[in-house]
């Protein structure tokens, strides 16, 4: 066991744990957009940035992935976490801009409007889709292919896949609707 | 071309390792004439091959196949002047030789005892013709610790690495020094990782040998990518063994039993000579099992990269060797406790590796003594850019800027003026004159919003666009970013269109804003260093030359005269005697020829800016601006 603080609040946690589940078990609310309690972080949308304290050194971390240590203090809703997330969620606005999540996640975090030019995107790359497929589905027929702004979440060549249990676990998990099934069969993302 | 002369037997103890050093040395003349020739890649572009084959050729026609060595050694570092050759033991430098100086070189300088004198260097501030290479300033200034053996060897002999004393540092380590002893010498050294961050050798080297797990991993990144930059490849090329020994001498002082190399694939010279090295190594027992005897384990695989920049950062070259997708991961669980397959793993750069045998043979205060307070030894750079000698240089640490821009690299062609250096690779900054006095080392470049990054230099002179600059670097970013976080694929994107829009003359008001928010969004919110560093280029730029930012945008005008959308060129009457070679270089006809003696005349609405016309005028009677 090691104690921390978030946000003021001692709290005891096992160790392993990570900041946002720490968080989350008290109640203390992180945004996440990536995240999901069933499969493996991933890091991707760094919208659950917090600050922390270690020991003097003071820098932000995505609270997924960051172990708990003893005598971590957390500030989940500091300024410059607040300047950060607008940021994100600005260039997500304008990346996804019909998404209802991201519109929601936008509003909630201040953003208005967007200062870039708008795309047509659904997917926003976030990889629970590739996740809950490798890990709850245990069949990996998706995974991101290309790099950069050409990244894509596909199947192999881009060719339906008879592997496909049609779970359809993806589409569930999938923040924004970018990947679904349409009478039966799996629609990607564009 | 494989090894000539392997032994063929294991060496089994260090008193047989130096009977062998001996018996090599013993066996070769050090006053026989030697043919020294460079066989980097710059020369081979040049064409180096051809004349090592011709060289080869011409003294046995001669008479002189017994008479005269030929080696073909790595990079020697003057590139701009290759094909270079180097005659032992007086080491008469010859430089831009060609197939047909050959039989000249041979009778004159081999047969007889004279110079070449149209093939020695000039330089350019006195004119002066140098006959020997340790008189050219280029070398001159340098500190060639790591660098200065490539000169000396044929990468592919492990008996040349043997004869100049190559692995009796490993030796010394096996036999004489406890792993502590090694790690505590490297930290005396000061030595920090030559891949960029700069992070103390010694630390990541303990933290891994005290890390938990049975088996531990040592790692060689060599997935040199930054544009400009052959640094790493020139070691690897040039001193294979160099490096290898670095790494025993590290596995062993960290407690591991197996390591990688991990290269990119397009450095085919590269890959074949770590190959060639490793299989000498091996049948030397210098690797695998029980090592001279000592009972020390070590194998090293080589593993080609794809070529993609972001395989440099440490957690996604780790993840390709794992076969999986390179992208990097979150670093809070550092990887020396959990790295390559959840275990343990050093990695360190190519220069970091071949500094450990230096600093274990020559003690840490030797190496502590080159360099600043807080970084120590030498640094390679490669000079490029708008240089007179571009190439591959090694000074100590603290060397300042503008010694290493004029003095070694003889300062700015074509009487043009200084703009600015970019150190530190695409993601590093763009450093202006006023900071030419700037000492070079981790600390001094961080500073001024660069970093030395992994040693790359581009010097660039007063026709350069900073907005352009930036804007190409980002571009650069931009198809290299994994994508796998928010802020480095969509923020890079971002700046790089405004930044496009900028150059085209669409710029508007508070881009500057814009651009600056979207920097601290990479800086704090992205996954890797590929992110948080990427918006250098553009907050450099900005700090030291918001004028040429704010003339794109509020005049259209780019001062450079570089930007495509935002120039025009025109005639010179006065100067123009109608001589019509811009009319036939023109591709769209933009042009016409009045009569004899009558200037041309541009219609602007033809015309694409491609220059073709000022490129070819040889009067200056094209103007752009």
């Amino acid at each position: 066991m090691v104690t921390l603080t978030i946000d003021g609040r001692e709290i005891g946690a096992r160790e392993g744990e990570t900041i946002l589940e720490a968080a989350n078990r008290i109640g203390i609310y992180i945004p996440t957009l990536c995240y999901h309690e069933a499969i493996s972080p991933y890091g991707a949308c760094r919208l659950c940035t917090v600050e922390v304290n270690q020991r003097g050194r003071v820098r932000l971390v995505a609270s997924c992935l960051f172990p708990v240590e003893q005598g971590l203090e957390v500030k989940t809703d500091s300024e410059s976490v607040r300047k950060l997330r607008k940021g994100l969620m600005e260039l997500l606005l304008a990346s996804c801009p019909d998404s209802e999540r991201i519109q929601s996640l936008a509003r909630e975090m201040g953003v208005a409007e967007t200062r870039f030019a708008l795309e047509e995107n659904k997917c926003i790359l976030c990889g629970l889709c590739v996740r809950v497929c490798q890990e709850i589905a245990e069949k990996s027929i998706i995974s991101f292919v290309g790099r950069g702004t050409k990244r894509k979440v596909a199947t192999p060549f881009f060719i339906p896949s008879e592997e496909c249990i049609k779970c359809q676990a993806c589409a569930y998990i999938c923040p924004t609707g970018a990947i679904r099934f349409e009478e039966g069969k799996l629609v990607l993302p564009t | 071309m494989m090894p000539e002369k392997v032994l063929g037997k294991r060496i089994n103890s260090p008193s047989e390792l130096e009977a062998l050093e001996q018996s090599i040395v013993a066996k070769r003349d050090p006053d026989k004439p030697c043919v020294v020739l460079c066989a980097g890649t710059g020369c081979r572009a040049a064409g180096a091959e051809e004349v090592v084959d011709a060289f080869r050729e011409e003294i046995k026609q001669q008479g002189l196949g017994d008479k005269v060595e030929v080696k073909s050694t790595g990079c020697h570092g003057f590139c701009e002047r290759g094909p270079l050759v180097v005659l032992r033991p007086k080491k008469i430098f010859y430089q831009q030789i060609t197939k047909e100086d050959i039989p000249e070189i041979v009778s004159e300088s081999l047969v007889n005892d004279n110079i070449v004198e149209r093939l020695l260097y000039a330089d350019p501030a006195t004119g002066e013709k140098i006959v020997y290479e340790d008189d050219v300033p280029f070398y001159k200034k340098q500190t060639r610790i790591l660098l200065g053996a490539n000169g000396e060897i044929d990468p592919t002999e492990i008996d040349d690495y043997i004869a100049i004393g190559g692995y009796s540092t490993l030796a010394k380590a096996l036999f004489q020094m406890s792993p502590e002893e090694i790690i505590e010498e490297v930290k005396q050294s000061g030595l920090r990782g030559r891949g960029g961050a700069g992070f103390p050798t010694y630390r990541k080297w303990e933290s891994c040998r005290h890390a938990r797990g049975a088996i531990k991993y040592v790692i060689c990144n060599a997935d040199e990518g930054d544009p400009g930059a052959y640094q790493d490849r020139s070691l690897l090329e040039g001193n294979p063994h160099s490096v290898l020994e670095g790494m025993i001498i590290g596995a062993y002082a960290i407690g591991s039993h197996e390591g990688y190399i991990y290269v990119r694939n397009e450095y085919p010279l590269a890959v074949r000579h770590i190959g060639i090295a490793i299989e000498q190594a091996i049948e030397y027992g210098l690797l695998g099992e029980n090592i001279l005897g000592s009972g020390f384990d070590f194998g090293v695989s080589i593993n080609r990269g794809g070529g993609a920049f972001v395989c440099g950062e440490s957690t996604a070259l780790m993840a390709s060797l794992e076969g999986k997708i390179g992208e990097p991961r979150a670093k809070y669980i550092h990887t020396v406790e959990k790295g390559l397959w959840d275990r343990p793993s050093n990695l360190n750069n190519v220069k970091t590796w071949a500094s450990v045998p230096l600093i274990i043979n020559k003690g840490a205060k030797w190496y502590s003594q080159m360099g600043t307070e807080g970084t120590k030894g030498t640094m390679i750079f490669s000079l490029v850019g708008k240089v007179n000698n571009t190439g591959l240089i090694e000074v100590p640490m603290g060397t300042t800027l503008r010694e290493i821009i004029y003095d070694i690299g003889g300062g700015i062609p074509g009487g043009k003026k200084f703009k600015a250096v970019q150190t530190g690779g695409p993601s590093g900054g763009c450093i202006p004159e006023e900071l030419l006095h700037l000492p070079v080392d981790f600390d001094e470049l961080t500073k001024a919003g660069s970093m030395m990054g992994s040693g790359g230099m581009i010097v660039m002179d007063e026709d350069t666009c900073m907005v352009d600059i930036a804007r190409y670097f980002l571009t650069f970013l931009e198809e290299e970013s994994c994508g796998k976080c928010v802020p480095c694929r969509e923020g890079i994107k971002r700046m790089g269109q405004i930044l496009t829009g900028i150059t085209q003359g669409k710029g508007k008001e508070g881009d500057i804003e814009i651009l600056e928010d979207l920097a601290g969004v990479l800086r704090d919110g992205s996954l890797c260093t590929l992110g948080t560093t990427a918006a250098n280029p553009i907050l450099t730029t900005i700090r030291h030359f918001r004028d040429e930012y704010e003339a794109h945008i509020k005049e259209k005008r780019c001062p450079a005269a570089v930007c495509q959308e935002l120039i025009q060129y025109s005639i010179i009457e006065e100067k123009c005697p109608g001589c019509g070679l811009c009319v036939k270089a023109c591709p769209t006809q933009a042009i016409t020829l009045v009569a004899k003696k009558q200037p041309v005349i541009l219609d602007q609405s033809k015309c694409i800016k491609c220059g073709a016309c000022y490129d070819v005028c040889k009067l200056g009677a094209v103007a752009k601006r």
